[in-house]
C-alpha cells in the first residue's frame, strides 16, 4: 500500500500482470488443475503401467480327463505363467471377463484345444507361450539353437511415451482455460467495459495475460518434467533450449486459441462449451495417451494439422529421441501458424463489451 | 476534500445535440439535447428503459450514436480518446470488480491507468473504506462496493464524473452516505452527469435535471423550479371505501385544488394551499356521504412532476 508522500510508480502493465497472478493463485482450484493434477495423472498412469514386461500371463486348464493336472504342472514350471485349474464353465466365464488370457481344454483323445480371443494381443502371446511349453514337455526338440539377451531401454516404456503427451495436454488446457475463462468472466461482470472506460491501453491488458502465462508456464513445465525425470527417470535427450522454445511457442499458440474462443462469448457456459468443442478432438486424436498413428489413414491429414498433435510430436521427438531443430521445423511451423492465425482472428472479432 | 490538482474545465462540460440511437426496432434515444455546465451536477431522471444508460454510455464513448453530436470537455470521441479518458471519471451500472482482489489492489490497478490523481490510499479514505482496504472485494457489502466504484471513478482526479444509477439497490443509510460523498466532490467545482430513477436523489444532488421518458426529454430545469411549475406545493391522495365514489369535477371545484384525477380507485389532487383545501375536501366528502378509506398528503416532488407529465409513476415498470 502506498502512503501519501511516497512517489506513485505503479506501471499499468505491472499492475495488470500482478492482478493476473493474484487472480490465479487465489483460486485454489485453478492451482490444483494446472499444477497438481497433471503430476498426479502422470504418477497414477506411471504406476499402473510400471512394469508391463514382467506382467504375468494367467491361463486356465479345464479339469477334464487325467491329463489336466499333468499339463498344469508343466505350465507352472515355466517362467511368467500363472495357471489355475477350473471347471469348463468357470474357465469360460474367466476368459469372458478377462481374468485369464486363454484356456487349455484337454480331451480324452489326447488332442488339446486352445480357447482364446485372437483379437487380444495378450491372448495371442499366451497361446504361443503355452504351446511352446507344452510341446517341449511332450518331447519336442528345437532345431535351432537360440540365446536371449534382454535389453531394457529407458525411453521406450509407456511412462516415457506418456509424459510428453501429458505436458502437451497441460499446455493446451492452461492456455485455453487460463485466458478464456478470465476474459469471459471479466466481460460477463462488465469489468472489461469498465476497464476500457479508463485510459488503459488495450494491448497492455492483453499483454498482461501473455506475461503471466509465461511465468506460470515455467512452473508448470518444470513441475511435470521434473517429476517425470526424478521419479520415473524419463530421459531428456534433446537440447533444452529447443524444449523451452517448443513449450513457449505452444503455450502462446494455445493462449491465442483461448483468446479467439473468448473473443465473443458472453457467458461462462457458452465459453466452456466452445472450449470443450475445441479441445475434445485433440484429447482424442492428438496422441496424448496412445499413438495418433492408430487412427485410419484417411483422417491422418486432419490429425496432423491439429496444434496439439504437432506439440506432442515435437515434444516426444525432442525429449525421447533427442531430435534437433531441423527435425521439428514442420511441427513448429504448424504451431506458429495456429498462433498467428488465432491471434489475428481474435483481434478482429474481439468484443470489449 | 480532493486536492485541487487540476483546474476544472471552464464553460460547458458536456454538450449533446439531437442524439439518436435505435436497437433493432426499439428507439432508445430519440433526439435528445443536453448541456452540462461546468461545476454543475446534472441529473438524468426517468423510469427504467427511458434511455438514460444508453445516453450516458454514448457520452462516455462506450457506445456509438446513430446520429447526433457529443462534445465532452469540448472534444468529440474517435480521436485521441485515451487523452480524453484521462480527464473523465466513470462509474457504470452493475460493474463487478474482481472478487479476489483487495480494495487497495483494485484502486491501485485503476490508479495506474491515470497520469495524475490522488494516492490510492487517499482515494480509499475519501470514500471511507480505510478499514476495508485490505479486504477482498468479494466480502464487501453492496454500499461498500458502490463506494469502491466511486473510488475507481475518482482515482484520475476527473474534471467530469459520470455516475450511472450510483445508489440503485442500496439501503437508505448507504444511499445517504454515497450522497454525502458526491456532494463533497461537487463542492469542489467538478461537473457531474448522474442518472437515477430516484426523485429524492435527483432533488438532493442535482442543480438541474432533465426528465426523460421513451428516449425524449419531457422537462428540464432546477428541481425546485420544475416542482414550482406544478403550481401546487402539495399532493393529496385518498381512497374511498366501496362503493362510494365522487366525481372529479366536484373535486376540481374545491378552493385551492389545481388538478384532480382518479386512477385505480385512488384520487390524486394537486393542491396549492393545503390548509384551505383540506377542510373543504373533507366537507365535500361528507356532503356526498363518501367514506374515507385512506388519506395521504405530501409536499410535491419530482415524482409528481413526472406523474403530471406522463400519467405514470417513475417506478411503475
Amino acid at each position: 500500500m502506498s502512503e501519501p508522500g511516497r512517489r506513485w510508480t505503479g506501471h499499468p502493465l505491472v499492475q495488470l500482470t500482478r492482478v493476473r497472478y493474484r487472480e490465479f493463485f487465489r483460486e485454489p482450484e485453478a492451482v490444483f488443475w494446472v499444477f497438481i493434477f497433471p503430476v498426479l495423472l502422470a504418477a497414477g498412469l506411471g504406476i499402473a503401467f510400471r512394469n508391463r514386461a514382467a506382467d504375468r500371463t494367467v491361463v486356465a486348464v479345464v479339469t477334464t480327463g487325467t491329463q489336466a493336472a499333468q499339463l498344469a504342472d508343466a505350465l507352472r514350471r515355466a517362467d511368467g505363467l500363472d495357471v489355475s485349474l477350473l471347471t469348463d464353465s468357470a474357465a469360460s466365464e474367466a476368459l469372458r471377463i478377462g481374468n485369464v488370457t486363454m484356456v487349455v481344454v484337454p480331451s480324452a483323445s489326447g488332442q488339446l484345444e486352445y480357447r482364446y480371443d485372437d483379437s487380444r494381443p495378450e491372448s495371442r502371446t499366451a497361446r504361443l507361450l503355452v504351446d511352446d511349453v507344452l510341446q517341449r514337455a511332450a518331447g519336442r526338440r528345437n532345431p535351432l539353437a537360440v540365446r536371449d539377451q534382454l535389453v531394457r531401454e529407458r525411453g521406450a516404456r509407456y511412462i516415457d511415451f506418456l509424459v510428453p503427451g501429458l505436458l502437451g495436454m497441460n499446455l493446451m488446457g492452461s492456455g485455453i482455460w487460463g485466458l478464456g475463462f478470465a476474459i469471459v468472466d471479466a466481460r460477463k461482470k462488465r469489468l472489461l467495459k469498465r476497464l476500457i472506460a479508463t485510459p488503459m491501453s488495450r494491448s497492455q491488458y492483453l499483454a498482461s495475460f501473455v506475461l503471466s502465462r509465461l511465468t506460470l508456464l515455467v512452473i508448470e513445465v518444470s513441475l511435470l518434467l521434473g517429476f517425470g525425470v526424478l521419479v520415473f527417470g524419463i530421459p531428456l535427450r534433446g537440447s533444452l533450449p529447443l524444449l523451452a522454445t517448443i513449450c513457449l511457442v505452444s503455450s502462446l499458440a494455445f493462449a491465442s486459441l483461448g483468446l479467439l474462443i473468448a473473443s465473443r462469448a458472453q457467458t461462462m457456459e457458452g465459453a466452456s462449451g466452445l472450449m470443450n468443442l475445441v479441445m475434445l478432438p485433440m484429447w482424442i486424436f492428438s496422441g496424448v495417451f496412445f499413438s495418433a498413428s492408430r487412427f485410419p489413414e484417411q483422417i491422418q491429414p486432419f490429425i496432423q494439422a491439429l496444434p496439439l498433435t504437432a506439440v506432442i510430436d515435437a515434444l516426444r521427438a525432442n525429449i525421447l529421441r533427442g531430435a534437433g531443430w531441423h527435425r521439428v521445423t514442420g511441427e513448429l511451423a504448424i504451431i506458429m501458424a495456429w498462433m498467428v492465425g488465432s491471434f489475428v482472428l481474435a483481434l478482429k472479432l474481439f468484443r470489449w463489451r | 476534500m480532493i486536492p485541487r490538482m487540476r483546474t476544472p474545465h471552464q464553460g460547458i462540460a458536456l454538450q449533446v445535440r439531437n442524439l439518436r440511437k435505435t436497437y433493432q426496432d426499439v428507439v432508445a434515444v430519440d433526439g435528445l439535447d443536453l448541456e452540462v455546465h461546468s461545476g454543475e451536477c446534472f441529473g438524468l431522471l426517468g423510469p427504467n428503459g427511458a434511455g438514460k444508460t444508453t445516453t450516458v454510455e454514448i457520452c462516455e464513448g462506450l457506445n456509438t450514436p446513430d446520429s447526433g453530436e457529443v462534445l465532452v470537455l469540448g472534444r468529440g470521441w474517435g480521436h485521441q480518446d485515451r487523452e480524453l479518458r484521462q480527464r473523465l471519471g466513470i462509474s457504470l451500472q452493475e460493474t463487478q470488480f474482481s472478487e479476489k482482489l483487495t480494495v487497495d489492489e483494485t484502486v491501485q490497478l485503476f490508479r495506474s491507468f491515470y497520469d495524475r490523481g490522488p494516492w490510492p490510499a487517499e482515494v480509499i479514505a475519501m470514500v471511507q473504506l480505510q478499514e476495508k482496504a485490505q479486504s477482498r472485494v468479494g466480502s464487501l457489502s453492496g454500499g461498500q462496493k458502490q463506494r469502491l466504484a466511486l473510488a475507481c471513478a475518482l482515482v484520475g482526479d476527473p474534471e467530469l464524473l459520470f455516475l450511472d444509477e450510483p445508489t440503485t439497490g442500496l439501503d437508505p443509510q448507504s444511499r445517504r452516505q454515497l450522497w454525502e460523498l458526491i456532494e463533497r466532490f461537487k463542492a469542489d467545482g467538478r461537473s457531474i452527469l448522474l442518472t437515477t430513477h430516484y426523485m429524492d436523489e435527483a432533488e438532493r444532488l442535482c442543480d438541474r435535471v432533465a426528465i426523460v421518458d421513451h428516449g425524449r426529454m419531457i422537462a428540464l430545469g432546477a428541481p425546485q423550479a420544475l416542482i414550482a411549475r406544478l403550481e401546487a406545493e402539495h399532493v393529496v391522495e385518498f381512497a374511498l371505501a366501496e362503493p362510494s365514489a365522487i366525481d372529479e369535477s366536484l373535486l376540481r371545484a374545491i378552493d385551492g385544488v389545481c388538478a384532480a384525477e382518479r386512477r385505480n380507485g385512488t384520487y390524486r389532487l394537486q393542491v396549492s394551499e393545503l390548509h384551505r383545501a383540506m377542510p373543504s375536501l373533507l366537507a365535500e366528502l361528507r356532503r356526498q356521504g363518501a367514506q374515507l378509506a385512506e388519506l395521504r398528503t405530501h409536499s410535491a416532488t419530482l415524482e409528481d412532476v413526472f406523474v403530471s407529465l406522463t400519467g405514470r409513476h417513475l417506478r411503475d415498470e
